[in-house]
C-alpha cells in the first residue's frame, strides 16, 4: 500500500457548549453524561460553515505539509452532511481556497476517514496522483434532535485534514459493511415532493445506544484483533490505538479487551464529543501538533459507524 | 405427586445456575459483592447504567454463546436472567 501523511490539520468552532449549559436545555445532568460518555464539553457551530472549518483545516495541513494548495490534484472529503446537499463538500471547500482540481465526498458516516485513506491509496498506487487531501468535516449539531437528551449530548462539530503523498505509511487497512439502518439512522429531507409515498420523515438522528455500543465495541475488538494476526503483530507492538471518539466507555471497553496501558489510546472524547469521521484526524492532528507521533512508530486507526460500517488501517509514521 | 415435584426443582436448579451465572459475571464486572445481588435487584440500585447492561449481555452472549436483540428495557437482575434463559433455549 503506497500512502504517507505529509501533514495534519484541524478546525474547531467557537463555540463550546458545557454539560453545564445542556442541563438548561433538557433533563440532564453533568454527572450523568461524564459517567456514560466521558464528554465534559463539545464545539457546535454558530456563525462558521462546514466548508470554512473544511478550508482552515486543509490550510493548517498543507502549511504542515509544506503543500501549496497549487500542488494538490484530488481533495476528498468525509462528511455525513455537508453545508449544501449539491455542491459536495469538497467543492465547497474548493471555493473558499480557490483550488482547482477533482474534489469529491465520501460518505462513510462515522468510519468516513478509513474509507478515504482506502480510495487515496488506490489512486496513489495508480500513479494517477501524487499529492492529494482528506477532508473530514462533520456538522452533527444539524442532525441531532435538541430535546432528545439521550443523543443531543454525544455529539460536536469540526473538521479534520491530512494532505498525503507516495509512500510506505500505510501497511493495511481494511473496511467492513453489515447492513442494519434502524440502530443509527438520520434521514435525509424528501423536498416537497408530491409524488413520495415512501414513510413519514423522522426528522431527527436517532439511535440505539446499548446496540451500538455491542457493536461498537465488538467490531473494534475484532478489527484490531485481525490487523494485529495478519501483520504478525502483538498488541503490545503498536504504540497508538486511534480509536473512532464516540463514548469514553467503548475507547475503554475496546482497550481492556486488547489489554493495553491506556496512555496507548490518546482521546478527544472529553472535549470534542463525537464528531463523527472528523473524529480520527482531529485527534492525529492534535498528537501530530503536540509532537507525540515519532518516526518509525505503528498506529492503528479503527472506527465503526451507522450503514453499519467499520474500518481499520495500520500506519507507520513519516 | 413425586414427578410434578422433580419437574419443579430440576426448573429452580436451571434458574439458580442461569442466576449465579448472570450475578457471577455482573459481581466482577462492577466489583460489588455477589451475595448482594438478587433475583429482585434493581439496575439502578446496583448502580448499573444502559451500558454497563450492554456489556453485562456481550459477556453473557460470548458465554451462553448466543445472540441478544437489545430492544427492549431490562430494570432487574431478574428480568436480564429471564431473557437470557428465553434465548439460551
Amino acid at each position: 500500500m503506497s500512502l504517507t501523511i505529509l501533514g495534519t490539520g484541524s478546525a474547531m468552532p467557537e463555540k463550546r457548549l458545557t454539560n453545564e449549559e445542556l442541563t438548561h436545555m433538557v433533563d440532564t445532568s453533568d454527572e450523568w453524561i461524564v459517567t456514560r460518555t466521558g464528554i465534559h464539553e463539545r464545539r457546535i457551530i454558530t456563525t462558521e460553515t462546514l466548508s470554512g472549518l473544511g478550508a482552515r483545516a486543509l490550510s493548517l495541513a498543507l502549511e504542515d505539509a509544506g503543500c501549496a494548495p497549487g500542488e494538490l490534484e484530488l481533495i476528498l472529503c468525509t462528511t455525513v452532511r455537508g453545508d449544501t446537499a449539491t455542491p459536495a463538500l469538497a467543492n465547497m471547500i474548493e471555493r473558499e481556497l480557490k483550488i482547482e482540481c477533482p474534489a469529491m465526498d465520501i460518505n462513510g458516516a462515522c468510519a468516513g476517514f478509513i474509507a478515504a485513506l482506502d480510495v487515496a491509496a488506490a489512486y496513489l498506487a495508480s500513479g494517477r496522483v501524487k499529492r492529494l487531501a482528506i477532508v473530514s468535516a462533520e456538522a452533527l449539531s444539524f442532525l441531532t434532535d435538541w430535546t432528545d437528551r439521550s443523543t443531543c449530548v454525544l455529539f460536536g462539530d469540526g473538521a479534520g485534514a491530512v494532505v498525503l503523498g507516495p509512500g510506505d505509511g500505510l501497511k493495511d487497512l481494511k473496511l467492513t459493511a453489515k447492513p442494519s439502518e434502524e440502530w443509527l439512522v438520520a434521514d435525509a429531507p424528501k423536498g416537497n415532493s408530491p409524488f413520495f409515498q415512501g414513510r413519514p420523515q423522522h426528522p431527527y438522528l436517532t439511535m440505539n445506544g446499548q446496540e451500538v455500543y455491542k457493536f461498537a465495541v465488538s467490531s473494534v475488538t475484532r478489527d484490531i484483533r485481525a490487523m494485529l494476526k495478519a501483520n504478525g503483530l502483538e498488541a503490545g507492538q503498536v504504540d497508538w490505538y486511534l480509536l473512532h471518539q464516540a463514548n469514553l466507555r467503548i475507547i475503554e471497553a475496546a482497550r481492556a479487551r486488547l489489554k493495553q496501558p491506556r496512555e496507548k489510546f490518546p482521546t478527544t472524547i472529553e472535549r470534542y464529543g463525537n464528531v463523527s469521521s472528523a473524529s480520527i484526524p482531529i485527534l492525529m492532528d492534535e498528537m501530530n501538533r503536540q509532537g507525540m507521533l515519532k518516526a518509525g512508530q505503528r498506529l492503528i486507526m479503527s472506527a465503526f459507524g451507522a450503514g453499519l460500517t467499520t474500518g481499520a488501517a495500520l500506519m507507520t509514521w513519516k | 405427586m413425586l414427578p410434578f415435584h422433580i419437574k419443579v426443582t430440576k426448573k429452580a436448579l436451571e434458574e439458580m445456575t442461569m442466576f449465579e451465572k448472570v450475578a457471577e459475571i455482573l459481581a466482577d464486572y462492577k466489583d460489588i459483592d455477589v451475595s448482594a445481588i438478587t433475583m429482585d435487584s434493581t439496575f439502578a440500585d446496583l448502580g448499573v447504567d444502559s451500558l454497563d447492561t450492554a456489556e453485562l449481555i456481550m459477556n453473557l452472549e460470548d458465554e451462553f454463546n448466543i445472540t441478544i436483540e437489545m430492544n427492549e428495557k431490562l430494570s432487574t437482575v431478574g428480568e436480564l436472567v429471564a431473557l437470557i434463559e428465553e434465548n439460551v433455549k
